[in-house]
């Protein structure tokens, strides 16, 4: 057993040695973002350049930029009038040059593709976030699925699951059953645990040099709050609604006066779930990116080593907020389904 | 506001949408499913166990008590059946004395009765050999008496004289 701990202590000290290293890494390769810029257009005013590029790497793209010169073409998939047009976004020459598919011309303004003549072309593109979505997908698939398997040899998970395991177990015994209840937690597990770890490897994938930010895209987190809108209002009991639009044990204009309150509150709910995972980590790239900017800015040693020790003291911080906000959504979500199914014994 | 809106991704809202959506039900049915049921069974498995040893612990204390209570049991008994012996063994004992006492007193009694038969058989012989004896003498004394015509005589003169006394 003692020997057991000792093993245990010196492989965390090492996994923490190591996760200190991909960060300091990771800050490094960030400041990659920065300069590829700043070799561009040097005569431009630096302040002005730094904020531009932050605005572009919050930004999603069409194509995937790994360094300057070394890019992937994503493809694009567009719906206009009626019309399914699929090319790739190489043809764009990164933005410079228009393309034309049946005499319908795109062209690439700031991140948005326009049509020449005035169509509004729905943009289903596979976007470098939709990509990124993609690979949390696939990776999720392969490690929850492997981890599924590893139960059929033996009652004990090993590898990745050994890892895996005791998380699933916090979702389930804290944050599950407190909230939903021990009679009807077992229909939303799959959502919870689902949710819980997309949210927090792709929050974590925002944090790598890779430049991508999936969760702080609106379009994101309003899917995954509606979901949770959707399963909280699908599944909810009589009760719930009974509470919403007839509350109990109220004086009767009191209960047309809440009805309509109570309404938009279950509204506002998924929203703040939206708002509150967007801003976090919208905010957190930004104060990242802008203490990165500020080496630019200081230029001396002195500066830039104090700014580069504030983002790698930032990026421990990003790392805490990545799981974080996986758990807040999480634990909210379980909170409002915890209010949908509340069997109320009358007040 | 405005910048959110117009930065809202219909392609990203649907793309999103649908391969999350695709995440959970496969997930759901390849790894969700199978872990937690995985995980659950091992749970009641592991409180199964836990109950039957504390169940085995439980027979096991009754077992002691039991044995315990039979130990006793069987020491008291023991005991009983040691006294109980004892006592037996004395009442024999004191009923073969008794028995022995009184026997002897019987025989005792009945030699005695015997020896005082035989004595008074002994003596009545005696008696009617001694009577015999003195008939016997009286006949040869009156027979050498009677010889003589005076000593008759006399001898009726003096019975006579007793008869007269008397």
């Amino acid at each position: 057993m003692h020997r057991f701990l000792k093993r245990d202590s010196r492989y965390n000290k090492m996994k923490v040695n190591t996760i200190i290293f991909t960060l300091v890494i990771s800050v490094f390769f960030n400041l990659n973002i920065f300069a590829d810029e700043h070799l561009s257009n040097s005569e431009k005013d630096i302040k002005t350049e730094i904020k531009e590029t932050i605005s572009h790497h919050l930004q999603d793209s069409h194509d995937f930029v790994l360094t300057h010169g070394l890019s992937f073409p994503l493809p694009v998939i567009l719906y206009t009038d009626g019309n399914l047009d699929i090319f790739s976004s190489a043809n764009f020459h990164h933005g410079t040059t228009p393309y034309e598919v049946d005499g319908r011309v795109y062209s690439l303004d700031h991140g948005h593709i326009i049509e020449a003549s005035g169509l509004h072309p729905i943009d289903f593109s596979i976007t470098k976030n939709v990509t990124f979505i993609f690979i949390v997908f696939l990776m999720m698939m392969f490690m929850f699925i492997r981890m599924a398997k590893s139960y059929k040899k033996n009652s004990l998970p090993t590898g990745m699951g050994r890892l895996l395991e005791p998380i699933v177990l916090y979702i389930r015994d804290d944050i599950a059953i407190p909230n939903i209840g021990e009679k009807h937690y077992k229909k939303y597990m799959s959502y919870l645990l689902t949710v819980f770890f997309f949210i927090w490897i792709i929050n974590l994938f925002g944090l790598t040099p890779l430049g991508v930010n999936v969760t702080n895209n609106i379009a994101v987190t309003l899917s995954l709050a509606l979901i949770t809108y959707v399963l909280t209002t699908v599944t909810a009991n009589k009760s719930y609604w009974g509470h919403i639009f007839w509350m109990p044990g109220v004086p009767t204009p009191m209960k047309l006066l809440l009805a309509p309150i109570e309404l938009f509150g279950t509204i506002i709910k998924p929203f703040s779930l939206m708002i509150r995972l967007y801003a976090n980590i919208t905010a957190g790239h930004i104060v990242l990116m802008s203490i990165l900017g500020l080496i630019f800015i200081f230029k001396g040693w002195i500066g830039s080593s104090l700014s580069f020790g504030l983002a790698f003291a930032l990026s421990l911080l990003e790392l805490l907020v990545a799981a974080l906000q996986a758990y807040i959504f999480t634990m909210l979500s379980a909170l409002y389904f915890g209010s949908a199914v509340e069997e109320h014994d009358d007040h | 506001m405005d910048k959110l809106i117009n930065d809202f991704s219909v392609g990203l809202f649907f793309w999103q949408s649908l391969l999350f959506i695709a995440l959970i039900l496969l997930l759901k049915k390849f790894a969700w499913g199978p872990i937690l049921s995985a995980v659950e069974d091992r749970e009641e498995g592991i409180k199964d166990a836990l109950e039957a040893a504390e169940k085995a612990k439980e027979e096991m204390q009754n077992l002691t008590a039991d044995n315990e209570r039979i130990l006793a049991e069987a020491r008291i008994e023991r005991d009983a059946l040691l006294k109980e012996a004892r006592e037996i063994k004395e009442e024999i004992v004191n009923d073969a004395k008794k028995l022995a006492s009184t026997e002897a007193d019987k025989i005792l009694l009945l030699a005695k009765e015997k020896i005082n038969n035989e004595k008074m058989k002994a003596i009545t012989e005696l008696k009617n050999q001694v009577a015999e004896m003195s008939i016997d003498i009286a006949e040869k004394i009156l027979k050498s008496e009677l010889s003589d015509k005076n000593k008759q005589n006399e001898l009726v003169a003096k019975a006579l004289k007793i008869n007269e006394l008397n």
